[in-house]
């Protein structure tokens, strides 16, 4: 109907959920369905008003991600010999490596995807899951809070495939040789790990606790 | 009832109820509280998916056999490919790890192709949806975070950087196949639609 192309699904009397109608929309599809039904007819998903078990499941995967992530920054990511001088380097220490080299773009990227983004998904997931537990009300913005977390939490993986590239490629015997330390594995786990704490995550409870009130 | 149930559409991020409005081709519904896309269907989104999906498979088979980056400093060379990359963390306690990182970049992209062309090339051809489609699709949207080839060509411009001051690199035919394998599959993403989807493979359903 309107020129940029959108147009707007038609509310069912004002915002009304499935729930409070008595009804069960599939999370993977949208169908709606009778309380009833056990299978989505349509696509065969498990069907649950809420998952009830959600915020199980995403402290327990968050706190396992939180506890890897402590050895990942200890321990040494890479361990690099040039002329038989090895040297250590965690992820901090190959960001100020990279800062020494005056690339400040690589360094901002690498910074940003090992130390940033994993912090703040554990910071954003934590408040979710808490505002959910509390019973707080919810908004827009904290579904697509939810959103980006989602989104961006599989870029943190980037340091682990630096090192995998780095070590496959610098095996030049005596002149330099690159070899992956310990942290890679507890860093690629932490990023697992808050990777399935957030799908884990069912964001239909975020807007639960409006339901009662009047909007 | 029943009938009334399946023109309803329940938001999948925040479970308002809507009625499933009438939406032209190439125009989006959103969801009214939360601004999700609920449907977007596109002219030939099918078609298009398919050819995405065989371009990207394609591309996968270069990207793992040739030689991705050459290394060049006084004298010594070496040439690696992607088979090396996975390779790396082979010894000891870190196996698991190469095993997972052939998953990220080379298993799950190759198998969500795969997926997806089984799903809707007899769809674009407008037959009916191949045995347990259903299945294999939902197998697809699961596999979709954990698809990581993109993530993938970032991690190898920041190793380029890295190792830039201590040899001379090369990137090989199979660092381009790469590249063009995550423009594909984000072509790919942008013509799918979950919702829409799996509206069109219900009614096509027997």
């Amino acid at each position: 109907m309107s020129g940029d192309g959108m147009a707007n699904a038609e509310p069912a009397q004002g915002v009304i959920t499935a729930r409070a109608a008595g009804l069960i929309g599939c999370a993977e599809c949208g169908r709606v369905h009778r309380r009833d039904v056990p299978l989505c007819t349509v696509c065969g998903a498990p069907l649950q008003s809420r998952d009830t078990a959600s915020l199980q499941k995403v402290w327990a995967w968050l706190f396992a991600g939180m506890v890897v992530y402590i050895p990942a920054n200890v321990y040494p990511m890479l361990r690099t010999s040039t002329f038989g001088n090895t040297s250590d380097s965690t992820i901090v220490g190959g960001v100020l490596e990279l800062v020494d080299h005056g690339s400040y773009g690589v360094a901002f990227i690498v910074f940003f995807a090992s130390v940033v983004i994993p912090i703040s998904k554990f910071i954003a997931i934590a408040y979710l899951a808490y505002r959910v537990q509390t019973g707080k009300r919810g908004h827009a913005r904290h579904l697509h809070l939810y959103e980006v977390v989602e989104f961006i939490g599989r870029w943190s993986m980037i340091d682990v495939f630096v090192v995998a590239i780095l070590s496959a490629l610098v095996q030049l015997d005596f002149v330099a040789t690159i070899n992956p330390g310990i942290a890679a594995v507890s860093f690629a786990l932490s990023v697992a790990f808050t990777m399935v704490s957030a799908n884990s995550f069912d964001p239909r409870l975020i807007w639960d606790t409006r339901e009662g009130t009047p909007a | 009832m029943t009938d009334s149930l399946a023109n309803m559409i329940a938001c999948p991020k925040c479970d308002a109820l809507h009625r499933i409005p009438h939406v032209e081709k190439g125009a989006r519904a959103r969801c009214v509280r939360c601004d999700t896309v609920l449907m977007a269907p596109r002219d030939g989104a099918m078609t298009r998916i398919v050819m995405l999906s065989a371009t990207g498979l394609i591309l996968m088979i270069g990207a793992v056999f040739f030689p991705f980056l050459e290394l060049n400093v006084q004298g010594l060379g070496r040439k690696s490919s992607v088979f090396d990359a996975v390779l790396a963390f082979s010894d000891g306690l870190m196996l698991p790890l190469s095993f997972a990182v052939a998953a990220l970049i080379v298993v799950l992209p190759i198998m969500r192709f795969m997926a997806l062309i089984y799903v809707f090339a007899p769809m674009a051809l407008g037959w009916q949806p191949a045995r347990g489609a259903r299945e294999v699709f939902r197998l697809a949207e699961v596999i979709r975070p954990w698809a990581m080839a993109e993530i993938f060509i970032i991690g190898v411009a920041v190793a380029l950087v890295k190792v830039a001051g201590l040899a001379t690199v090369t990137l090989g035919p199979a660092f381009w196949a790469f590249v063009l394998l995550v423009i594909v599959t984000a072509l790919k993403d942008s013509f799918m639609c979950r919702v829409t989807v799996w509206q069109t493979l219900n009614q096509r359903r027997v």
